[in-house]
């Protein structure tokens, strides 16, 4: 049975990792549904998240391929309600539509999102949140007539108190 | 070593950190973007000795041949561009098979990257695939540290190709030469500690067992755990088979080697999988070739793996116990505690079952009644002749089948082949590096009309060298595998699988090499004699049967059980 996995991978940062990392899903035939990396709680550590749709025997085997790369130092898999999870998208849309009539007010007021920077031509509206909520105000926006949109992927910590200090402590005993 | 520095070139470097890390010979072609090294290499020919191949492919080849049977690292170099390209089918041949191999490409000046320059590749990305780990280094600084790291990840743990690529400007700059040797990654366990409680529980299950059997691969060899693995089959009395790269941990004749597994292995080891109780896998990964259908294979029997490579357990066979670490340290204390044994009654069944196959397959390769030669005749005879250290290299199809089956293998390291990827033309170039690392001990090189042809030049490295390789050409004036696959499953439609042959005594003889043919039963013993005791390279090229088949065979999608003898 299919579901919903998020990867956290922890990495040296090096040139080409991100490369070797992908590898592994594209040699499976495994579709990345979407990746963030950025550097981890630890200095020089970085942290990949990536969202994959698959069962639960490939995700297994992908983490294990990913851990086995020389320069990963860990690797995990969670299901959606073991971590807590956002993603942020920004919309642009034209000035002027959201100048007429109390319209704008109602949807950014309904979607908790907020107005980033307000241009004579275009104003940004910035919403953090699960898919879904992003794409619910993307929607409501889209009659007033959408320039531009982006939405990233999803960055996720998990909810299992085990710190990944521990693990790099146990890594260092392993190598003893 | 450490602390003194001297100002020398990054290619300078290169060549001393080599000889640092103990490299006495390297495989190579030069060319443009590595240039500055071999210029280097001029002034070490006393340390460090280059040998021109006449293909890169053939410098990766030769590489592995040397890390088989030595267990050090193979290393090759090679320019840009196509040399580069070129060493892509060895590095992939030494990544699937866990052959430690270090790679050194020249690369175009830096500040050229990117912009499509003369031979100008992307050697990490294309490499990326099928290296254990690649680097690019533009900084002449960098090279002694990469080099140090490439050696250690190579060498270490579950083994494999490594490539380094150096820019044409780091290898003119300036560099503080001091060479540290790598030990630690922080990023990387080269092998999981042994757990003391899965030996225990895999020890309770192996002493309850009825049936145990025992698969063992490569990774009893790359562990060196020669006594080791003979204690422990010995104490526990357990028959064993091998995979194609794990031949040669044992002797052929050891009482409890039952034989080869796989597709084109041998009846009984194939067939008993599915009747043993527990099944005692040894540094070996399951591969499709081994297993058949896997939704017919071993079903019934509990399955130990003892592995140093934590993402092969469960890959294709779900384990009852994973011992994980390096099998030399888990197979001494796995020995500790089991209890002596024999099986009598189940090593009876292996034999019936060689007994049947002997009667029908053995028989047949053996001593057939036709006048055409048959492979496995030949095989018997020069194994029958060899000394007992002799290094056999096969390339890849039946001749590669029929050798691994019928030659008695009698010592440590000395079976060479192409395993997981199965690369044609592997044979030539791997003998010729073998040879450079066990110079006192005899190579043959057996190779099919087709794969012989795949590297055919690397005679002219033979010949340069003076080294002294036994060359058998089973020549069936066809692809014959692939034949026999049109044969049995494509309605003999032979597809471009007839090989109008060149006269490779002629050939040999270009290069100076002696050479002879075969072509009635009556000439064969004399001239396998004059082969085997020649002194310097020989080749031999024997006749044998156009649509002969190899079988047993396993057909593909097929289970371990439904092993077919004709």
């Amino acid at each position: 049975m299919e579901n919903k996995y998020t990867i956290s991978i922890f990495t040296e940062n090096n040139i080409g990792l991100l490369n070797r990392v992908s590898i592994i899903f594209t040699r499976r035939h495994l579709n990345i549904e979407s990746i963030t990396a950025s550097e981890s709680e630890v200095k020089n550590i970085h942290r990949y998240t990536i969202i994959l749709n698959c069962t639960e025997e490939q995700v297994i085997k992908v983490v294990a391929q990913i851990e086995k790369l020389v320069e990963v130092l860990k690797a995990f898999y969670h299901l959606d309600d073991e971590t807590v999870y956002q993603e942020i998208a920004l919309y642009k849309v034209p000035t002027s539509a959201l100048a007429a009539g109390k319209k704008a007010e109602q949807i950014l007021r309904k979607h908790n999102a907020r107005i980033l920077t307000v241009e004579p031509e275009f104003t940004v509206i910035e919403k953090t949140g699960h898919k879904q909520e992003t794409q619910d105000l993307l929607e409501a926006l889209e009659p007033h007539g959408v320039l531009e949109f982006a939405r990233s992927g999803r960055v996720a910590v998990t909810k299992p108190m085990k710190e990944f200090k521990e693990y790099l402590y146990e890594l260092e005993q392993a190598q003893q | 070593m450490t602390n003194k520095t001297t100002k020398i070139s990054g290619s300078e470097a290169v060549v001393k950190s080599l000889i640092a890390e103990s490299v006495s010979t390297v495989f190579g072609y030069p060319g443009g973007a590595i240039m500055p090294v071999y210029d280097a290499l001029y002034d070490y020919q006393e340390k460090l000795k280059h040998i021109l191949v006449r293909h890169e492919q053939g410098a990766t080849h030769a590489a592995q041949g040397y890390a088989r049977v030595s267990g050090k690292v193979g290393v090759c170099i090679a320019t840009s561009g196509p040399g580069a390209t070129n060493l892509i089918t060895g590095i992939a041949d030494a990544q699937i098979d866990s052959t430690p191999m270090v790679c050194i490409t020249g690369q175009v000046n830096s500040h050229l990257l990117g912009t499509d320059a003369f031979q100008e590749t992307d050697v990490v990305g294309i490499s990326m695939p099928v290296t254990k780990w690649n680097v690019q280094v533009t900084k002449a600084e960098d090279i002694a540290p990469a080099i140090a790291k490439a050696f250690y990840i190579a060498k270490s743990g579950r083994p494999g190709p490594v490539l380094v690529d150096i820019t044409k400007d780091a290898q003119f700059g300036e560099v503080d030469f001091n060479y540290v040797k790598c030990t630690l990654i922080s990023s990387y366990v080269p092998a999981p500690k042994v757990d003391v409680k899965k030996i225990i529980e895999a020890a309770d299950l192996i002493n309850t067992a009825k049936r145990p059997y025992i698969l063992f691969g490569q990774g009893v060899l790359l562990a060196e755990a020669k006594k080791e693995f003979k204690a422990f089959i010995e104490k526990s009395g357990i028959p064993a088979a091998w995979t194609i790269m794990g031949l040669s941990a044992l002797e052929t004749d050891h009482p409890l080697n039952v034989g080869m597994l796989g597709m084109h292995g041998n009846y009984g080891p194939n067939l008993l999988t599915n009747e043993c109780d527990v099944l005692i896998a040894i540094g070996m990964r399951f591969d499709d070739r081994v297993t058949g259908d896997l939704s017919g294979y071993a079903k019934q029997a509990k399955v130990i793996h003892l592995e140093i490579d934590p993402a092969e357990i469960n890959k294709n066979v779900q384990t009852e116990i994973a011992v994980l670490g390096n099998c030399k340290e888990s197979l001494q204390l796995l020995t500790e505690v089991v209890s002596p044994s024999t099986h009598p009654e189940w090593l009876a069944k292996f034999n019936a079952c060689k007994q049947k196959e002997l009667e029908t397959v053995g028989e047949n390769e053996l001593t057939p009644s036709t006048d055409v030669m048959s492979m496995g005749e030949v095989i018997k005879l020069v194994s029958d002749k060899s000394t007992d250290d002799t290094i056999v290299v096969t390339d890849v199809g039946q001749h590669q089948m029929v050798t691994q089956r019928f030659y008695n293998y009698k010592s440590w390291r000395t079976n060479v082949t192409s395993g997981g990827l199965g690369t044609m033309g592997f044979c030539l170039p791997a003998a010729f590096g073998a040879k450079i690392a066990k110079p006192n001990q005899q190579v043959v090189a057996v190779i099919g009309d087709g794969g012989f042809q795949m590297t055919i030049q690397e005679l002219g490295t033979i010949f340069q060298t003076k080294a002294d390789i036994k060359i058998l050409i089973l020549n069936n004036e066809f692809l014959g595998m692939v034949r026999q696959w049109q044969q049995l499953f494509f309605d003999k439609r032979y597809s471009s699988t007839e090989m109008v042959n060149p006269d490779f005594q002629t050939i040999a003889k270009g290069y100076h090499i002696e050479a002879n043919k075969v072509e009635k039963r009556e000439d064969l013993a004399n001239a396998v004699e004059l082969f085997l005791n020649h002194k310097g390279s020989y080749l031999l090229e024997v006749m044998v049967g156009k649509e002969n088949n190899v079988f047993p065979m396993v057909e593909t999608g097929a289970s371990v059980s439904e092993i077919r003898l004709s």
